[in-house]
C-alpha cells in the first residue's frame, strides 16, 4: 500500500466517524496524506466522500477518532483554526464566490483580514495567481459577469491566495457544463505540478489516472480501498469498487 | 404613482376654490399667510431629525437583536425571542407615554422630548428590525459562511464582509419601508409637545380655526417628504445591485 510510505502524514485520519442525527456519515474512517500526494476520492453519491474531506478543515466537526493536521489535534482551539488556516485551503462544487465582491476582492479578502498582509501585496499575490489560472483580465469583473468554468478557477485563485500546503477539491467540475470542463482540471492538472498536496474528491477518472497517487474508494461511510491509480482501475481488491468503476467508466 | 399623486392633489387644491375652503390662512402672498406657512413647516426639521436618529439606532439594536436569534445555541435563542415579541407588543404610543411619563420615575433621570421620542420609537422599530435583519441573514446561501471559513475569517469579518453586505441588498426594500412608517409614527411625538410637523399644525388650528386647510398641508408635507425618501431608496437599491445579477 501507497501508505506505508516513509516520512510523518500532513494529514492523519484516524478512526473518524461522523454522525448526522442518527445517520452515521463516516464509520471509523483512517486516511494518511503525505507532503505533495495527491488523493482522488471517489465513490457512490452519499457515501461520505464530501464529508470526510470537509472534517480536514472542519466544515464538519468529527465526532469520534482523531485528525492530525501538521503535528496538531484538531478540535475546538485556537491552534487548530491556526493549523487550518496556514496548511488548508478549498475549492467547492458551486464555487462559493462572494458575488458582491468583483474579482479581485475575493481574492484579497482573505489574505488581508486573515493573513494581515498590506493590501498593495495583496492585489500583487491576486494577479500572480489570475495569471496562474489565465484569467487576469478578468479581475475587475464581478462573479455573475463569468462563465461557470471562469468562476471555479477563480475559486482556485482564491483558495491559492491563502498559500496552502494543501487544497481540498469538493467535487469542482461537478456543477459545471461540459465543455468548461477541462479548463478547470488543465488548471489543476498544473497545480498538481507544483508539489501541492491535494485532495480531490471527483468522478473525472480521466484526471484522476493523470494526476493521483493514490486512489481512495468510499461506500457507506467506509473507506473500501486504498491504492496506486495503476492497480485501481485494474485490478481492484473489492467487488463494490469494481462495480463502481465498471459503471462510471462504462461510456 | 408620481402621476397619480399629482392628480388627486390638483383635485383637492381645485376643490379648495369652492366657498367652503379658506387658503387664505396659508396663502404665502398674504402676510399672515407667509407666516403661517412658515410656521407649519419649521416642524419639518425636528420630524426628520427624530426620525432619522430614531432610525439610526434601530437599525443598529436591531441587528444586535438579529444575530443572537441565528445562534445554534438555544438560550441565545430565546432570548431574542423574548425581546422581539415584548416590544413588538407595546403600541408606540403607549410606549412613547411610558417613556417620557414612566422612565424618569425609575431611572431618576429626566428626559427632554426630543430623546423621549428618539428612545420610544427606536425601541419600538427595533423588534421588527431585528425580524428584518434575521430574515436578510437566513437567506443568504449556507456555501457563503462555508466559503468565509475556507479563507479563515472570523466570525466577525464573515458578518462584516460576506453575509451583511448581501443580506443588507436584500432587506434593503424592508429598510426603507421601516423608515417610511417611522417618518409616519413621528406624528405621535407630537402627544408629548415635540414641535414636529403635527404638533406644529395642531397649535395653529388651535389659534386660526381651519383644520381642513392646515391638515391639508400636514398631509401634503408627509406625502412630500415620503415620495422622496422612497425615491432615495429606488436609487439606492439601483445603485448597489448594478454589478449583481442574481
Amino acid at each position: 500500500m501507497t501508505q506505508a510510505q516513509n516520512g510523518n502524514p500532513v494529514i492523519s485520519i484516524q478512526k473518524v466517524s461522523k454522525f448526522f442525527g442518527a445517520f452515521q456519515a463516516l464509520k471509523d474512517t483512517s486516511l494518511n496524506v503525505k507532503s505533495g500526494e495527491r488523493v482522488v476520492i471517489c465513490g457512490p453519491s452519499g457515501s461520505g466522500k464530501s464529508t470526510l474531506i470537509r472534517c480536514i478543515n472542519r466544515l464538519e466537526k468529527h465526532n469520534a477518532g482523531k485528525i492530525i493536521l501538521n503535528g496538531v489535534d484538531l478540535g475546538d482551539n485556537k491552534e487548530s483554526m491556526e493549523a487550518i488556516r496556514t496548511n488548508v485551503g478549498m475549492v467547492f462544487q458551486q464555487f462559493n464566490l462572494f458575488p458582491h465582491l468583483s474579482v479581485l476582492d475575493n481574492l484579497t479578502l482573505g489574505p488581508v483580514r486573515s493573513r494581515k498582509i498590506p493590501m498593495e501585496d495583496a492585489r500583487k499575490l491576486a494577479m500572480k495567481f489570475l495569471e496562474r489560472v489565465r484569467i487576469p483580465d478578468q479581475a475587475h469583473k464581478y462573479p455573475a459577469q463569468l462563465s461557470g468554468g471562469q468562476q471555479q478557477r477563480v475559486a482556485i485563485a482564491r483558495t491559492l491566495c491563502m498559500e496552502p500546503k494543501i487544497i481540498l477539491f469538493d467535487e469542482p467540475t461537478s456543477a459545471l457544463d461540459p465543455e468548461m470542463i477541462n479548463e478547470v482540471l488543465d488548471v489543476m492538472v498544473e497545480l498538481a505540478g507544483t508539489g501541492m498536496t491535494m485532495l480531490c474528491v471527483t468522478h473525472e477518472m480521466g484526471f484522476a489516472r493523470k494526476v493521483a497517487d493514490t486512489m481512495v474508494f468510499m461506500d457507506h461511510g467506509e473507506i473500501v480501498e486504498i491504492s496506486p491509480p495503476e492497480k485501481f482501475f485494474k485490478e481492484p481488491d473489492s467487488q463494490r469498487c469494481r462495480d463502481f468503476l465498471n459503471q462510471i467508466l462504462q461510456h | 404613482m408620481i402621476r397619480i399623486t399629482t392628480v388627486i392633489l390638483i383635485g383637492i387644491v381645485l376643490s379648495g376654490c369652492s366657498s367652503n375652503w379658506g387658503w387664505y390662512v396659508v396663502d404665502p402672498t398674504k402676510a399672515s399667510g407667509w407666516v403661517n406657512l412658515k410656521f407649519l413647516l419649521s416642524g419639518m426639521y425636528y420630524t426628520i431629525l427624530l426620525s432619522l436618529t430614531a432610525i439610526l439606532i434601530s437599525v443598529v439594536v436591531g441587528l444586535l437583536v438579529a444575530l443572537p436569534g441565528l445562534s445554534d445555541k438555544p438560550f441565545l435563542r430565546r432570548l431574542n425571542q423574548v425581546y422581539v415579541e415584548i416590544v413588538r407588543a407595546v403600541p408606540i404610543l403607549v410606549l412613547i407615554l411610558w417613556v417620557y411619563y414612566g422612565l424618569p420615575q425609575v431611572t431618576g433621570l429626566t428626559i427632554g422630548v426630543f430623546w423621549a421620542g428618539v428612545i420610544a420609537l427606536a425601541l419600538s422599530d427595533s423588534a421588527f428590525q431585528a425580524e428584518i435583519f434575521r430574515a436578510g441573514i437566513q437567506s443568504i446561501n449556507r456555501g457563503q459562511y462555508e466559503a468565509a471559513h475556507s479563507i479563515s475569517l472570523n466570525y466577525v469579518d464573515t458578518m462584516r464582509f460576506v453575509i451583511l453586505p448581501q443580506a443588507i441588498r436584500r432587506i434593503l426594500p424592508a429598510l426603507g419601508n421601516q423608515l417610511v412608517y417611522m417618518l409616519k409614527m413621528s406624528s405621535l411625538v407630537s402627544v408629548i409637545g415635540m414641535s414636529e410637523l403635527t404638533r406644529k399644525a395642531n397649535e395653529l388650528v388651535v389659534s386660526e380655526y381651519r383644520p381642513l386647510e392646515i391638515y391639508t398641508i400636514l398631509v401634503l408635507e408627509y406625502l412630500v417628504i415620503i415620495l422622496l425618501v422612497s425615491a432615495g431608496v429606488r436609487w439606492l437599491e439601483r445603485r448597489l445591485n448594478a454589478n449583481e445579477h442574481n
